[in-house]
């Protein structure tokens, strides 16, 4: 992994440098304290018809209604978020030339996707970190289990994780930024609403679907259900992901 | 030291270079020349370990550009043809992350940034976005970059292109500073940088090498005949006359406008400029100009250019 430290801290300082982080980061915190805001009004007024009925209100936590309907709002915003974070990754390399020092410095083709995908990971967690004190407050007014936000947001770490090595292959495969940006918004709402097609397919490819779909994992882990069937869809979706890229970038190279 | 053996390279069905070999010696710095379009900047890719030869092998510093590619590139310094850089960046971080993923210790980098910065005379521009930079320092960037490491091979693609003089002359003069110990090789279809800095030259065209000499060895090898350049004063017929029956000549062209203006074409091996002045004496004319024209690597580079291709013409 030789020179995965200086590419890394250049990724880093590049991404903050750039006014897209910015203006993704506002209007990503923006609409997810929107969502924060909306939910938390909706399962106040659910907590008080289910008051009435005791019942159900047994059955329901509210905590966990809230963290799962803001948990997969968040995740909707995270399809249109990851493409615009991935998008330069490679494609400005190519479009500027600059991956002919890349190429020609005593660095591993290994090391650069690491690098990059790590450093656009680091930004991506800052992001939904930023998310944390709104939900942390809450829980602790409320008094509720740590358990389903540790849960919640590894499995919004891990569909970052799935969304971002989607987006660093997409960006190996053309020069311009904005192409870049469709491919990875395309596949990935293709793979997200896959999972609603599987009732309506047979039940082989219902289920090849279901497996697919890159929602369907989250749901689990979105409602604090910690499956490990999720955990290895999204380790080895992400490592198929940045296989590619480094198959990639060295037919880049063969091709010249 | 770098050789190459047989490089060819094919972009789909497109050849670029063709069975391209050369030797390049320790501490030699060479010139590459060619017309644009000719496989300089292939070859140059190539033995950077950019991308791999499509057939033929490399060694740099004995190093196989294949199996050692990473050991190789550690020894490079490298200056690619559009000298592409993070425009986002201030010089000095650019600096720091270039040496920081050629492997200068991370203890060393802030003085190795240093050393590349004064020896390009950047200074004043160190803390500066490279984007904002004017042609001719980005390109001082471009080298700074490739010095970092002290790497014992300099591979500039194109160092001067789209500079002003006084940037070229400047550029030359760091590159002059670099000389001593180290293997350089230059490329340019510029020629008079080619023959100011380089002891030999290997000119390429159409992805094959055409010839690779000193640039004198290479205006002598070429020099089928002298050209003496003469002006007398006075019309005269009858020098011209004389001068075409003396021996040695093999043609004379003759423009008349007040003076007798001659361009006559002798054998080189003998120089016969004594008895052309004694001849003007003798028959009484002015002798105004007698200079022999020495043919420049200029006229080297366009007889070979030009041969090979109505060479290729023919076959056609």
């Amino acid at each position: 992994m030789k020179g995965f430290w200086p590419i890394y801290k250049k990724e880093l300082y590049g991404m903050f440098m750039s006014p897209i982080f910015y203006v993704v980061a506002f209007f990503f915190l923006l609409i997810c304290g929107i969502f924060f805001n909306y939910i938390l009004r909706q399962v106040i007024m659910v907590s008080y018809q289910v008051a009435q009925n005791p019942e159900l209100a047994q059955n329901i936590s509210m905590p966990d209604l809230f963290m799962r309907s803001f948990l997969w709002n968040i995740s909707v915003v995270m399809l249109f978020v990851a493409p615009l974070l991935t998008m330069r990754l490679y494609a400005e390399e190519l479009k500027s030339g600059t991956i002919e020092l890349l190429y020609t410095y005593p660095v591993t083709d290994l090391a650069t996707v690491a690098a990059k995908f790590a450093a656009c990971m680091t930004t991506f967690t800052i992001l939904i970190a930023a998310t944390l004190p709104g939900v942390i407050m809450l829980s602790s007014i409320a008094g509720s289990s740590w358990k389903p936000i540790v849960c919640g947001y590894g499995g919004l770490f891990l569909l970052g994780c799935s969304f971002i090595s989607l987006g660093t292959f997409a960006s190996t495969l053309t020069r311009n930024q904005i192409v870049a940006a469709i491919i990875t918004f395309g596949i990935l709402l293709v793979l997200w609403f896959i999972g609603q097609a599987k009732s309506s397919a047979s039940p082989l490819v219902g289920s090849i679907f279901g497996y697919l779909s890159v929602s369907d994992h989250f749901e689990g882990l979105a409602k604090g259900l910690l499956d490990s069937r999720d955990i290895v869809f999204y380790v080895v979706f992400s490592a198929f992901f940045l296989f590619l890229t480094l198959r990639q970038m060295s037919s880049y190279r063969w091709r010249g | 030291m770098i050789e190459a053996e047989g490089l060819t390279k094919f972009y789909g069905p497109r050849g670029a270079i063709r069975n391209v070999s050369f030797e390049i010696d320790k501490g030699e710095v060479v010139g590459f020349l060619g017309p644009n379009g000719a496989g300089k900047s292939t070859t140059i890719r190539i033995l950077t370990c950019y991308m791999p030869p499509s057939s033929g092998t490399a060694r740099v510093e004995g190093l196989d550009i294949i199996e050692d590619s990473l050991r190789i590139r550690e020894k490079i310094g490298y200056l690619p043809e559009s000298v592409p850089l993070y425009k986002e960046l201030t010089v000095r971080r650019f600096l720091r992350f270039a040496a920081g993923s050629k492997g200068v210790e991370a203890k060393k980098i802030r003085s190795e940034v240093s050393r590349v910065i004064s020896a390009c005379g950047l200074e004043k521009t160190a803390n500066r976005e490279i984007g904002n930079l004017s042609k001719g320092f980005k390109q001082r960037v471009g080298l700074a970059q490739a010095l970092l490491n002290n790497p014992s091979v300099l591979i500039l693609d194109e160092p001067t292109i789209g500079l002003d003089p006084t940037q070229i002359i400047e550029i030359r003069r760091i590159i002059e500073e670099l000389r001593e110990d180290r293997t350089i090789l230059l490329s340019s279809h510029i020629l008079p940088e080619v023959a100011q800095i380089c002891r030999r030259v290997i000119i390429i065209n159409k992805g094959e090498i055409v010839a690779t000499d000193s640039p004198a060895n290479l205006t002598s090898q070429l020099q089928k005949t002298a050209t003496i350049v003469l002006e007398v004063s006075g019309p005269s017929a009858e020098f011209a006359q004389a001068l075409e029956n003396m021996s040695g000549v093999q043609k004379i062209s003759m423009e008349s406008n007040g003076t007798s203006k001659f361009e006559i074409e002798t054998d080189p091996s003998v120089d016969i400029r004594p008895e052309i002045a004694a001849l003007a004496m003798q028959k009484g004319c002015g002798l105004l100009e007698l200079k022999k024209m020495q043919l420049s690597l200029e006229d080297v580079f366009m007889q070979l250019v030009t041969e090979e291709s109505t060479v290729e013409g023919a076959e056609s």
